[in-house]
């Protein structure tokens, strides 16, 4: 392709006529470099005319720029002189769309800008809020309604997802949990060596996996794994319209899709929550055993003789919850799924983050309630 | 006249895995003309687009756009043949975390030096110019109808006033009227800025409304290349149940 050659301009007055003569390529390639100059040219009066006899190659910016310089000149519009194959065409072309109407640009900047964002996030969150709420208690009054007619239930659907979500979470539970038992060992067997009572070990182990770890390691993977594939598929189905084929059909997507998946959840999750528990204690146990000298026999008649089984009922006492939140969460994101494959995967990534959010939120909440009952 | 041939395929094959789209497939396509590409669902139309604009590479053969082989081209040459070219694709695939403004400014702050207040007004000639309306510059792609977001894909194919412009079914899933609408559009746009447009389609109202020339598509080759009532004249049973079908009659008025 040929080099452009760079474009030029020029205002003559003469008498009681002006005109503009236009040197050059004008393209968008190569407009800028006259564009400034344009701009600071002032209106004049009497007739205008641009003479386009030099003028080389156009497109649509270069007749852009030289239609605005022609209503910046003067009102009246102007006569194109010189012969050139489209720049009449292309500029009354131009002339004619941007003539519609002139945008109403409210003059705003980036402050104002940023508190529209500002203000705008806080109204999404304050709905955002009332739309949880809102499901949270349709899911509520849908569940219950559905434990109480138990033949209604969809039988298929619950023990389908207490297998996908259920059963199969379980290894990659049991083995987090594990390694975090480990780790919490090792860091407490080398504080508590310094102060030569390693064997508080089993205490720590106790106390931190009955208590908060193994249920809480429990809900986060649960958040990550069950909650985002719950807003994928329900999501997808959203997506193809499905659901609204679902309530044509006479189905309620509430008691088809949500409540299944809420009451397996909630039935799961203390299973889960349970076997972390115990694979946290196993980790414990594992390196008391090798790293510092603790029989497993005594580590486990330590544990329950000093370990109250309060701790364990604490612990138990949330997985329900945990679980319920992210069957909720989940549920929630995957029907505000819109239908674009960007909503999708940005309603699973709220979803995940609402969930991991809520499960620590509610961990501290449980933790202030239990500490105030002397628990 | 081999100047004129803007884009010449010749002996094309393209292949998924083992499902060979293309064989033996010839085009020419001539500087300045509106080419209607049709075809039965799934005989690669779109493949064809993908290969010539260089997305999807060909098992074999030769295409040459501007008279040069992509794949020969070192990158800033290639990257000075995709600037001038446009290409809408069948959804639009408009960035969904930019409005429609910045959407088409992105070609033009990417491959030009222009200010960003040039750049602006230049983005809202394009949007007016597709047949929006001004309002529609600060909007999100999910704001708008399947219609708009359409006229918003042409809006940013149409940014850097490319010479060859790609259309992947332009009116599919448009109602008539604006479908009708967005042809006369492209009729408009290619006079005006002297375009050379590819158009995909299985309207038969936008190849009676727009088409220069017709090339059909079919058994992994072009059939046939012509205006329309050449091709009604052509002997194959898919290109007569084409045009003689009760849509193929209505639309050409025969």
């Amino acid at each position: 392709m040929a080099n452009p050659s760079i474009p030029e301009f020029a205002l003559e007055t003469s008498g009681e006529q002006t005109v503009l003569r236009v040197v050059g390529d004008w393209t968008v390639r190569t407009v800028q470099a006259v564009d400034d100059g344009l701009r600071d040219l002032e209106a004049h009066e009497g007739a205008l005319v641009l003479d386009a006899a030099a003028l080389g190659k156009l497109d649509t910016a270069g007749a852009f720029v030289i239609d605005r310089t022609l209503r910046q000149l003067s009102e009246t519009p102007a006569r194109i002189e010189g012969n050139h194959p489209n720049a009449e065409n292309l500029i009354s072309q131009v002339h004619a769309v941007t003539d519609v109407e002139e945008p109403k640009r409210p003059p705003h900047g980036g402050l104002v800008d940023m508190l529209e964002r500002t203000g705008r996030g806080f109204m999404n969150m304050l709905g955002e809020a009332k739309d949880t709420l809102a499901f949270l208690g349709e899911t509520l009054v849908t569940t219950f309604r559905l434990v109480l007619t138990p033949w209604k239930l969809r039988w298929t659907s619950i023990v389908s997802v207490l297998e996908e979500a259920g059963l199969d979470a379980m290894p990659i539970i049991a083995f987090l949990s594990f390694f975090v038992g480990m780790v919490v060992a090792f860091i407490g067997a080398t504080t508590l060596r310094d102060l030569g009572s390693e064997i508080f070990v089993v205490e720590l182990i106790g106390f931190a996996m009955l208590r908060e770890l193994g249920v809480i390691m429990t809900g986060i993977v649960l958040a990550g794994r069950t909650n985002s594939s719950f807003t994928a598929q329900i999501g997808t189905m959203k997506m193809r319209q499905e659901i609204d084929a679902m309530q044509t059909l006479g189905l309620k997507p509430m008691d088809v899709l949500v409540a299944p998946r809420i009451i397996a959840m909630v039935v799961a999750t203390p299973v889960l929550a349970f076997v972390g528990t115990l694979a946290g204690i196993a980790g414990g146990v594992m390196v008391g055993w090798l790293a510092l000298d603790i029989n497993p026999a005594l580590f486990l008649d330590r544990l329950q003789s000093n370990v109250p089984l309060d701790q364990f009922w604490v612990g138990m006492s949330k997985a329900p919850v945990f679980g319920f939140v992210v069957a909720l969460i989940a549920c929630r994101q995957g029907l505000n799924v819109g239908g674009s494959v960007q909503s999708l995967g940005s309603k699973t990534t709220t979803s995940v983050v609402q969930a991991i959010f809520s499960i620590i939120v509610i961990d501290a909440l449980f933790a202030i309630f239990y500490m105030e009952m002397g628990i | 006249m081999t100047d004129d041939i803007i884009i010449r395929v010749r002996d094309l094959k393209t292949a998924y895995g083992s499902h060979v789209v293309h064989e033996h497939l010839d085009l020419d396509i001539r500087r300045g003309e509106i080419i209607g590409v049709i075809g039965p669902s799934g005989c690669g139309k779109s493949v064809l687009l993908r290969a010539i604009t260089g997305l999807k590479e060909p098992s074999a053969g030769s295409i040459e756009v501007f008279g040069k082989r992509l794949e020969t081209l070192d990158p800033d040459e290639r990257a000075a043949v995709e600037r001038s070219w446009g290409v809408m694709f069948q959804d639009g695939a408009l960035f969904s975390n930019l409005t429609v403004r910045e959407n088409v400014m992105v070609p033009l702050k990417e491959h030009t030096d222009l200010s960003p207040q040039l750049c602006r007004e230049l983005a809202d000639m394009k949007i007016l110019m597709a047949g929006l309306h001004v309002d529609a510059g600060p909007k999100f792609p999910s704001d708008l109808s399947g219609g708009m977001r359409k006229r918003a894909a042409l809006a940013r194919a149409l940014a850097l006033d490319p010479e060859l412009l790609f259309l992947d079914e332009p009116t599919a899933g448009l109602d008539p009227i604006t479908a009708a609408n967005f042809d006369a559009l492209i009729r408009q746009l290619q006079r005006a800025l002297g375009l050379t447009v590819f158009l995909v389609t299985h309207d038969v109202d936008t190849l009676q409304a727009t088409c220069d020339r017709i090339a059909v598509l079919g058994e992994k080759r072009v059939l046939a290349v012509g205006t329309i009532d050449e091709l009604r004249a052509f002997d194959h049973p898919w290109v007569q149940e084409y045009f003689g079908g009760p849509r193929g009659r209505a639309a050409t008025g025969h």
